[in-house]
């Protein structure tokens, strides 16, 4: 093999660098996120329910939102009636920051966990925090 | 192929005839038959147009501005009271300026109609600038995307989450009534320090807005908040319902219109 010395020498940074990632994180793991449900809006509430389940909640909010967003708009409906038929008013700001008041330790728990920069947010704010 | 002139004037009247089976031989037969047969077949009933106003929508949203009312002070008043209500923000620019409801001159306001002559006293009042929420709005015409669009009240409504940014409503609309966010608006909310409106969002870069009618406010059973801050100027009301309010009150007073001639049918209304 010729140049043989080069090659490996050129493998070795290649590997140290392509496996640095890994070995600089091996044995750390980021903990699951666990966003918090104690505003004091939530505490007060005798039954704790979002404005549907919690299963359909956590799987489906995003559909939800955007659902929610062409009903209220464009169809100018703002009752939201659930699979148990409750109505709840369509609003970001108004009904769901009202009780996940913690924005920093609900939405955005999951959202940076998982890598997703939703554009609500771009002109949605929430209404507790002093950050625009 | 050779072709004598007799072969070629017959093909040719031949093309003629089937050309003249579509839609443009009746019009040349007999015009406005076909058209008049369309909007039978489409609106169930065979007077034409005759019967619009009956059959017209159950509620058109219109604003009055009673000119006679209105000073220096209050146009500030209702200007400071939309744009807070909405988290407008304040440039201190022309170039960058955002802008739902605003002050002009009687010159500027009517240029087409424009009358030197006028009482002197007019030329000088603040009139109120607005969208007109047009029955026959040009901007919902334009939009490639459909994010403005007319509801059946007659509300000209802003899907933010669906403009692109083109602009192509703020070269339709021939009143001015809408601004394009080159900046972020929240940057210019921030250097304000003012305090926001937690229950209403602000927009983002690159989308085009403008008055509402406040239509989340109508949402909650509210008025505009525009009326709110001053009921004496500022009338709102159902344009459809000949016993409203505001038609009491067009019967009796001399209303103007911007620039009626371009058919937009707005629905602000300046009482003189």
């Amino acid at each position: 093999m010729y140049d043989s010395g080069k090659v490996l020498i050129g493998l070795a940074i290649f590997a140290a660098i392509f496996l640095f990632p890994f070995l600089y994180n091996h044995g750390s793991m980021t903990p699951k996120p666990e966003p918090k449900l104690d505003t004091p809006a939530i505490k007060q509430m005798a039954v704790k329910k979002c404005v549907d389940d919690t299963k359909f909640m956590i799987t489906t909010h995003m559909q939800l939102l955007n659902d929610w967003r062409d009903q209220a708009l464009r169809d100018g409906d703002r009752w939201y009636v659930n699979k148990a038929g409750e109505k709840h008013w369509i609003s970001l700001q108004n009904t769901c920051m009202k009780c996940h008041s913690n924005k920093k330790d609900f939405c955005d728990k999951c959202h940076t966990y998982a890598g997703v920069e939703p554009y609500c947010w771009d002109c949605h704010f929430d209404p507790n925090g002093s950050e625009l | 192929m050779k072709m004598d002139r007799r072969d070629f004037l017959k093909a040719a009247g031949l093309s003629a005839l089937v050309g003249l089976g579509g839609k443009g031989a009746f019009e040349l037969l007999k015009p406005g038959d076909v058209d008049a047969a369309m909007h039978h077949e489409g609106h169930g009933h065979g007077h034409g147009h005759h019967e619009e106003e009956d059959t017209g929508p159950k509620v058109r949203l219109a604003m009055l501005i009673d000119m006679r009312a209105i000073d220096k002070e209050k146009a500030e008043k209702i200007i400071h009271a939309c744009h807070h209500e909405h988290n407008v923000p304040n440039w201190g620019n022309p170039k960058d300026e955002i802008k739902w409801i605003w002050e002009e001159e009687y010159e500027h306001v009517f240029p087409d109609s424009y009358n030197e002559y006028i009482a002197d006293d007019i030329k000088a009042l603040p009139f109120l600038l607005m969208c007109n929420h047009c029955d026959e709005p040009p901007c919902v015409r334009v939009c490639p995307v459909k994010a403005t669009f007319r509801r059946p009240d007659g509300l000209v409504a802003q899907d933010y989450h669906r403009c692109i940014g083109c602009r192509f409503c703020m070269a339709a609309c021939p009143y001015g009534s809408r601004s394009f966010n080159w900046l972020d608006p929240r940057v210019a909310l921030k250097k304000e320090g003012r305090e926001l409106n937690k229950r209403f969002p602000t927009r983002m870069r690159g989308v085009v807005e403008k008055c509402n009618f406040c239509v989340e406010r109508l949402s909650e059973g509210k008025q505009p908040a525009c009326v709110e801050a001053c009921p004496d100027v500022m009338h709102f009301g159902n344009l459809a319902d000949a016993n409203s309010e505001i038609r009491k009150i067009l019967r009796k007073r001399i209303s103007l219109r911007r620039k009626l001639e371009l058919g937009t049918k707005p629905s602000v209304f300046y009482l003189v």
